[in-house]
């Protein structure tokens, strides 16, 4: 236990030597967190439209002015000539043209139908799509209101509601998916690059060369990675809890629980790697590509992985972060229990079992 | 009780790296593995430190065998790699600590031991060890190998890379530790650091070609060497290896060592094919064999027969 202990200071001194990992380690999840929360979002708001109105009579008037009372956007531009509508596109700031047909009131009236056009600058796809989708439930809750001042005999009104993301805020989704990649840096590349920078550096063959057993190695080498990566886990969740109004549902200790399990499953794949690479370089190349990129594209953190060709989807489900995300999905948004997510947490389990016999199975007690 | 090693081959891919190796090293006895980069010395220390598994043969540490009781091994023996291998991002001390806390010790509990090596670092105990010098790394690294006061120490090539000055204290240091009864394993590349062993085993391409205690190696030097020297050496060397008497000329210090085939050879016989072949300020004088001439001659025989 002393000789433990002793290894496990000096792994620490190791780690607060590393001034510049440290930062990263920490100033990394905070950064992430932040610039996905506030920067990337699939979210609009403020977006400047520019209106062709050829009819200028009350009703369009009504529409803009609910237009422009939404938080969404901002009418910046009366043009009065289609052809005005390229050149402004072209100067880039408007994204979208809203035009409206002449004798709009009076269609209306006279002929139950109105015509209004929406033009978007698909240059940013997934603007464009979102301003469309705004733009066109304005319309349609202004003619909502229009029917109830008339009579229609059928009508079909869809009341959508959006369960556990109301408002589908995209950090939602960042703050679980940030978790896991950080999560995985912490635990894999993090103790995969500790354990051959030993190798590297020659002390593996002393310490080899010593009473230390070499699950006690091991096992020295990978404890202080398990602080590091909970107080990170803490952190992203406090800034999403916090900064975000990020919801925690659920049990905090079965959130505890899967997240221990996840960064256990994760070392496992530290150590698994770091017995088959000789060189730190090797190491985090392995990491990055084995582990990194599928924790980023293959576990439905950005993509969904519905959508994906059957051949990735069947590769998704090795990907212990797949398996996490939807974990701690259903603990924060949905606040659902074991009894729902066993399935999941017996998948973690039994991936850390197979990674870490993997692991006894290749591990070396001498250098070949 | 020291080391014994019969009939240890190791290959690698495709180098043969130690071919059919035998001797024993006795109980507290400085025991130098002489050869030149390559020769397999690391690979041998590799295999007595339980490290590598020999492809054939059994070897012994302090009575342990090296495949069966490596555990045991493990626990008693010192080994300082040839490579600096201690942690650079700790200190002096937290070195030596780290190393006493996992064989179970304290740096208190073993402290004559590591007395006099220690003093000599301990004013940068505080500084990193990898902001030490040379000679101050190798130190410490002694240090941590002997903190367990272990039965038998292994060092592989100790005194690369360290001034002339620090290797001769550090070559002072091995032979105090030797009257604290440790059995001790040196490898050099240095020539001159043999005559500092009790016995050396000359060591190339794999294979033992002498062991001996170094000065029944210098006695058992065949012939006569001589010191040649002229004002166009590299000329002189391509010279001599034309000279239909040379046995062997290869440059030794300011000096080409000259030996003939011929046991009745004479110094004039000597002069007169180097005038003849015009060099000017010819020097030839009689040498003292040295571990190295009998290196380069073993050496050369060896190359031949495997030829």
């Amino acid at each position: 236990m002393k000789r433990f202990r002793g290894f496990v200071i000096k792994e620490f001194y190791h780690i607060f030597r590393d001034k510049r990992t440290l930062i990263i380690l920490f100033g990394m999840p905070v950064v992430q967190i932040l610039l996905f929360g506030f920067a990337v979002t699939n979210e609009i708001s403020n977006v400047d439209i520019a209106v062709l109105d050829r009819s200028k009579d009350s009703e369009t008037q009504k529409i803009i002015n609910t237009i422009e009372a939404s938080k969404y956007f901002k009418v910046t531009d009366f043009i009065v000539d289609e052809k005005q509508i390229e050149t402004i596109f072209k100067k880039g700031k408007v994204k979208a043209v809203l035009v409206f047909e002449n004798n709009f009131s009076k269609d209306i009236v006279a002929k139950n139908m109105a015509n209004v056009q929406i033009i978007t600058d698909a240059t940013e796809p997934n603007v464009a799509n979102s301003v469309n989708t705004y733009l066109t439930s304005i319309l349609q809750q202004y003619q909502t209101d229009l029917n109830q001042r008339q009579q229609i005999p059928y009508q079909i009104v869809p009341q959508t509601r959006m369960y556990y993301n109301p408002e589908l805020k995209s950090v939602f989704m960042f703050v679980p998916g940030i978790m896991t990649v950080i999560l995985m840096l912490v635990s894999a590349i993090m103790t995969s690059i500790s354990i051959t920078r030993e190798k590297e550096l020659g002390t593996m063959e002393i310490l080899l060369v010593s009473p230390l057993k070499p699950y006690q190695v091991i096992v020295g080498k990978v404890f202080p990675y398990v602080f590091l990566a909970i107080s990170n886990a803490i952190i992203i969740l406090m800034l999403g809890f916090f900064v975000f109004k990020m919801p925690i549902e659920g049990s905090y200790f079965l959130l505890a629980l899967e997240t221990v399990l996840f960064i256990f499953s994760a070392l496992a794949l530290g150590i698994l790697i770091s017995t088959i690479s000789e060189t730190q370089q090797t190491a985090m190349m392995a990491s990055l590509m084995g582990l990194m990129l599928p924790t980023i594209l293959l576990s439905g953190f950005i993509f969904p992985i519905s959508s994906m060709p059957l051949p990735l989807q069947v590769i998704s489900n090795i990907i212990p972060a797949k398996w996490f995300i939807i974990l701690i999905k259903g603990i924060l948004l949905k606040g659902v229990g074991l009894e729902v997510l066993w399935k999941e947490t017996l998948v973690l389990v039994a991936m850390i079992v197979a990674f870490i016999g993997l692991s006894v199975m290749k591990y070396k007690t001498r250098l070949e | 009780m020291g080391i014994s090693l019969h009939h240890i081959s190791k290959s690698f891919k495709s180098v043969t790296a130690l071919k059919d190796i035998s001797f024993d090293v006795k109980s507290g006895e400085l025991f130098g593995l002489i050869g030149p980069d390559g020769a397999g010395k690391t690979t041998l220390f590799r295999v007595l430190t339980t490290l590598l598994l020999a492809d054939e043969g059994t070897a012994s540490v302090a009575g342990m065998d090296v495949v069966t009781d490596y555990k045991a091994i493990r626990n008693s023996v010192g080994y300082m790699p040839g490579r600096f291998s201690l942690y650079h991002d700790l200190t002096v001390e937290e070195n030596l600590n780290f190393f006493a806390t996992i064989f179970n010790t304290t740096l208190e509990e073993n402290y004559d031991l590591i007395k006099e090596i220690y003093v000599q670092i301990e004013p940068f105990k505080n500084r990193r060890a990898g902001k030490l010098s040379g000679g101050m790394k190798q130190k410490l690294a002694l240090c941590c190998a002997l903190i367990h006061k272990p039965k038998v120490l292994f060092l592989d090539e100790p005194t690369t890379g360290v001034d002339p000055v620090s290797r001769k204290e550090f070559w002072e240091m091995l032979k105090r530790l030797q009257q604290k009864d440790i059995t001790m394993l040196v490898s050099t590349a240095y020539m001159d650091e043999a005559s500092l062993c009790d016995r050396v085993a000359l060591i190339q391409d794999g294979t033992i070609l002498e062991i001996d205690t170094p000065q029944r190696i210098i006695e058992k030097f065949p012939r006569t060497i001589y010191n040649v020297k002229a004002s166009e050496t590299y000329r002189l060397l391509k010279d001599l290896e034309k000279y239909e008497a040379t046995h062997s000329v290869y440059p030794f210090g300011e000096f080409l060592h000259f030996t003939s085939k011929d046991a009745a050879f004479t110094s004039e016989e000597l002069i007169q094919f180097l005038e003849q072949e015009h060099h000017t300020e010819i020097e030839v004088s009689e040498a003292i064999p040295t571990i190295e001439d009998s290196f380069m001659t073993l050496s050369k025989e060896h190359s031949n027969n495997g030829n």
